[in-house]
């Protein structure tokens, strides 16, 4: 039993990651094969650099990314501070189920519904394009925000409801009481949040595909377009990247993460080792 | 006595639910008085509306001769000690106590001296550096003291600050507070359901049920002379009988015609009759003015405490000696161990100990400890100002 299980998980993990380990391999060919491996060679990397217009993509991408995540995540936060304070139950569960409404709409929905209004609006105002930068950046901002609430709001809930009450009584004014006493302990789901949305902005394609336009790419808009052509192992250079930064990502967020439990476990320890003292 | 705070007719409701109906109380300079009553019973929104952190529907807040009813809590000269204790995790012990010094852009080596000398003031001197979430509920109870006081406020609000300690530890704060109180000079609002503990740490008792106060003045007042079957009931052990004032000084109740000490009722008023089981001294049954048989027996430590049956009537009373269950007794009640009451919305409600059983007793507590209990785990606390314990 042990054994079959063995291999169950080993047969998992060769499905789940041979396609990136052969990616990342196949970026290193010296030669165009697919099938052959003739030797390694950073060759590639050297002619995705040399591509001006991706390079520009990337920029374009990483700009969007952080726009979005910043903005996101700021308006995510303040949403949550705002749901977690209604005392009305059912206006709550309205305002939860209306937040999660773009997760799980689907990807093509979304892109399709912005881009309406976006031209829709822009038409009104007898705009000639109405898609750009703008329009993307707040396509992005709108599929990222439910993600942020998700992650602020359990800790909102968590927190000890006086700390901000206690700020106020120690002479801070609302907001500077959020300043000092809840975004310290929220911080955790606001980093979550943030890393969260960037990735969701820098990997998106279907809504970014409905909602760009004037010349402005981003990277899967790019790659989609030019394997409209032929493919490249450029390419295969360009997502072994994309790939490890993404995985860098995660580990510094799962570290965090895992950071903030090691440090509430060991507080708690202690705690009761000091309650045990006294009895 | 210079008042210092006084509350005018305050009404307040959540949802249509009267939390407050109509409540005045004068709180003086440099007193320790406490708010005692049961849960839901509106003392924690006293606290809170004096506090700032909740508006009265109607009624004035006076702060010494000013009215701040609509000044902001970070406005107002009244520091809080709040239940459970709200440190900033984020901070150190240090910064914790300094955190409203800063605030005021104290400069740096003001706020040393002041924070150096609070943590001495609560016995927390070499623990500066700590972090708030090592520290035992006791410790971080005198930081949540430490950092109130440090602003000096002219009064100090307790929302049950020892409710979470253990005994020994809440025995102990009772008196470091008392000494803090006395230390500092400044005026203590105490908020707490536990009436020994009000008891022993207040200038005055204010108690209160349902949302209106029900009686004040001195622990000493309280105990002995309680305004309503209420007070008698929740402030110690009473038995609580039906009684006629024949007239001064002479009070019927229990088939019996009683020498008494109250004056000034009506002739035949009908009253409710206090006697503390303390009070009632026990002799053999031909000598006793009310005869009765024990009906069960519980050893507490330094006494016994006895249910005696007198016509229909179950009597508690508490002896140091010994009697066994189903032995006929006499009981003997001095002139001034029965205090006379008016009648009140309260009468008949309390102090018969016919369905009183210390097994109950139990089942109830642990209830509500539980329900306490998952109403905290639950993240329910939307309505977290109408929440009272």
């Amino acid at each position: 039993m042990k054994r079959a299980s063995k291999i169950y998980t080993a047969l998992m993990m060769i499905f789940l990651f041979a396609p990136i380990a052969i990616l990342v391999v196949f970026s290193f060919n010296d030669a165009k094969s697919l099938s052959v491996f003739s030797g390694f060679s950073l060759h590639w990397y050297r002619e995705l650099f040399r591509d001006a217009e991706t390079l520009k993509a990337v920029r374009n991408t990483l700009v969007l990314a952080v726009s979005a995540a910043l903005i996101s995540t700021a308006m995510g936060t303040a949403a949550a501070v705002g749901i977690n304070r209604l005392r009305n139950k059912v206006l709550r569960q309205v305002m939860d189920s209306v937040t999660n409404i773009p997760m799980i709409n689907p990807d093509i929905i979304t892109g399709i519904s912005l881009m309406l209004m976006f031209v829709f609006v822009g038409r009104l105002f007898g705009a000639a394009t109405s898609l750009n930068f703008g329009t993307m950046l707040i396509a992005h901002i709108t599929f990222c925000l439910p993600y942020v609430i998700l992650q602020v709001l359990p800790k909102l809930q968590q927190m000890d409801k006086s700390l901000p009450e206690a700020a106020m009584d120690l002479g801070c004014t609302p907001f500077r009481a959020f300043l000092k006493a809840v975004l310290p302990e929220i911080m955790p789901g606001v980093i979550t949040g943030l890393i969260m949305a960037f990735t969701l902005s820098l990997d998106d394609f279907v809504i970014s595909y409905f909602t760009s336009g004037n010349g402005f790419q981003t990277l899967p808009i790019r790659i989609y377009n030019m394997t409209k052509k032929t493919v490249t192992p450029k390419m295969y250079a360009l997502a072994t990247i994309i790939f490890f930064v993404i995985l860098t990502l995660l580990l510094v967020s799962n570290l965090y993460d895992e950071d903030e439990v090691q440090r509430r476990r060991a507080a708690r320890q202690i705690r009761k080792a000091s309650k045990e003292e006294k009895t | 006595m210079k008042k210092i705070i006084e509350l005018k007719n305050i009404t307040k409701s959540f949802d249509g639910e009267v939390v407050l109906d109509n409540i005045s109380l004068d709180i003086y300079d440099n007193e320790f008085i406490t708010l005692l009553g049961p849960s839901g019973c509106g003392k924690t929104t006293t606290l809170r509306i004096i506090g700032g952190f909740e508006t009265p529907d109607s009624g004035d807040v006076i702060f010494m001769g000013e009215d701040i009813k609509d000044v902001p809590p970070y406005k107002r000269n009244v520091n809080t000690v709040f239940q459970r204790y709200a440190l900033f995790p984020h901070l150190n012990v240090f910064e914790n106590v300094a955190f409203s010094l800063r605030e005021k852009k104290v400069p740096k080596d003001e706020i040393k001296r002041k924070v150096t000398e609070m943590l001495t003031l609560v016995a927390l001197k070499g623990f500066e550096k700590r972090s708030v979430t090592s520290l035992s509920g006791g410790q971080q109870q005198r930081v949540a003291i430490a950092r109130a006081l440090v602003n000096q406020p002219k009064v100090l609000l307790l929302d049950e600050p020892l409710a979470a300690l253990d005994l020994k530890l809440r025995k102990d704060m009772q008196v470091e507070l008392k000494n803090i109180q006395k230390a500092t000079g400044i005026t203590f609002v105490f908020v707490t359901h536990d009436q020994e503990e009000a008891l022993s740490m207040s200038d005055t008792v204010v108690v209160m049920s349902e949302g209106r106060i029900q009686q004040i003045g001195t622990p000493v007042d309280i105990y002995n002379e309680p305004t309503n079957a209420f007070v008698a009931d929740f402030i110690g052990e009473s038995n609580i009988l039906d009684g006629v004032m024949l007239e001064d000084r002479k009070v019927s109740f229990a088939g019996q015609v009683f020498e008494c000490v109250d004056e000034g009722f009506d002739r035949r008023e009908p009253v409710d009759v206090v006697v503390r089981p303390e009070d009632v001294d026990i002799v053999p049954a031909d000598r006793g003015m009310l005869k009765g048989v024990v009906t069960s027996v519980t050893f507490l430590g330094v006494h016994y405490e006895i249910i005696v049956d007198i016509d229909g009537f179950k009597w508690m009373i508490q002896t140091t000696d010994f009697w066994d269950v189903d032995e006929t007794i006499g009981l003997v009640i001095e002139p001034d161990a029965i205090h006379v009451m008016k009648k009140s919305e309260y009468s008949g409600m309390f102090g018969d100990y016919s369905t009183f059983s210390d097994e109950m007793e139990e089942i109830g507590e642990v209830e509500i400890e539980e329900l306490a209990e998952i109403e905290e785990r639950g993240g329910n606390r939307t309505e977290s100002g109408k929440t009272d314990e």
